[in-house]
């Protein structure tokens, strides 16, 4: 399965939930396959949506959903140690973990070689790490959430899954609408 | 007057309750008393545009955040305050030790200062010098303006607002 694949299966887990997204062509997708308020787009700034998504976890009480991919992460690696000494229950770190670039061409990141994030993310102190594989996703996020809604502990969920993008159209949102109106979610 | 403690209750009496630091010598005293309150929440972040992450994640969670920092530290998130801060329209108070200014004893950190404020003006970042201990004074109304206009702002803290640096 690709990424867009996996969204759209997860799509009926995510509707309900704080989700912050990352940067580029996972949030094209997230928008294009089923677009909420509760659904903060990344338009730019690669590699933080880890950061954003703890920040959130910290400052309120929901289940956050972060999807992120292999790429950011690496981009933002000091964030493993953050999230591990200080990352809620309600934190759930989904990684599509394609062991590409994807939204620049595909060009292979470290991942699909010798780096392994799920080894990397347990060593920088996170205590609850699943690796799976892209079909069995939507069960592992199902699990994620209802440990996330008993009061944790917080999940980094690393999903292997085949290269590839979906074409999909640019987000035609303007950023603080987008930000305004996913303040006003948090807060329903 | 203690300095560090001056500035807290500022952050404090401002409602400010989540606070990222990245280490700093001058800022020493300031990250130890965030890191004692009870009213802050304070995590550390291993590189400022994470530590922007967090706060900007923070803010849409409902609390006031803040970030503590160097002014090398603008070198590393200028992308992240044009993208993030800026694009989404988000408050940051951002307390930044002004490293390479007067009374510095290291030759290197001038070379970062000398293209500190020319950065921020570039941002049309609003930028705050303090450089005599009473300019502490205005830091609740800059406080303040920052969460009337929802926009980062930079506040410089030379060597000779802290009263020297090491030795010199």
């Amino acid at each position: 399965m690709i990424r867009s694949e996996i969204l759209t299966e997860i799509a009926p887990l995510l509707r309900d939930q704080l989700v912050v997204c990352n940067i580029g062509i996972p949030s094209q997708e997230l928008h294009a396959i089923d677009d909420q308020p509760s659904n903060f787009y990344m338009l730019g700034t690669m590699g933080l949506a880890s950061s954003i998504g703890l920040g959130l976890a910290l400052a309120q009480p929901k289940p956050v959903v972060v999807i992120d991919g292999d790429g950011s992460v690496l981009t933002n690696l000091g964030t493993l140690p953050t999230i591990g000494n200080n990352a809620p229950g309600n934190y759930i770190l989904m990684i599509i973990d394609n062991g590409s670039y994807g939204s620049t061409g595909d060009q292979p990141t470290y991942t699909g070689k010798k780096t392994c994030l799920a080894g990397m993310a347990r060593a920088a102190g996170c205590d609850s790490v699943v690796e799976v594989q892209d079909v069995d996703t939507a069960a592992a996020l199902a699990q994620a959430l209802k440990q996330a809604e008993q009061g944790g502990p917080a999940t980094v969920l690393v999903v292997k899954c085949d290269s590839g993008n979906a074409k999909m159209p640019a987000i035609p949102l303007d950023p603080v609408v987008i930000r305004d109106r996913f303040m006003k979610a948090v807060q329903a | 007057m203690n300095i560090d403690k001056k500035i807290v209750d500022d952050l404090v009496a401002n409602d400010i309750s989540f606070v990222t630091t990245v280490p700093c010598k001058q800022l020493a005293g300031v990250i130890d008393e965030v890191e004692r309150r009870d009213e802050v929440f304070h995590i550390p972040s291993n590189k400022e545009d994470e530590g922007m992450g967090l706060c900007a994640g923070a803010w849409m969670g409902g609390k006031r955040p803040a970030i503590i920092m160097q002014n090398t530290a603008i070198g590393v998130t200028i992308n992240t305050l044009a993208t993030l801060i800026q694009y989404y329209r988000m408050p940051l108070p951002m307390l930044i030790s002004y490293r390479g200014e007067l009374r510095e004893p290291v030759a290197c950190q001038v070379e970062m200062a000398l293209h500190t404020k020319a950065l921020l003006a570039q941002l049309n970042i609003p930028t705050y010098h303090f450089h005599k201990q009473s300019d502490v004074d205005e830091l609740d109304m800059i406080l303040k303006y920052t969460f009337m206009c929802n926009k980062p702002v930079a506040i410089l803290t030379d060597a000779n607002f802290w009263g020297g640096y090491g030795d010199q």
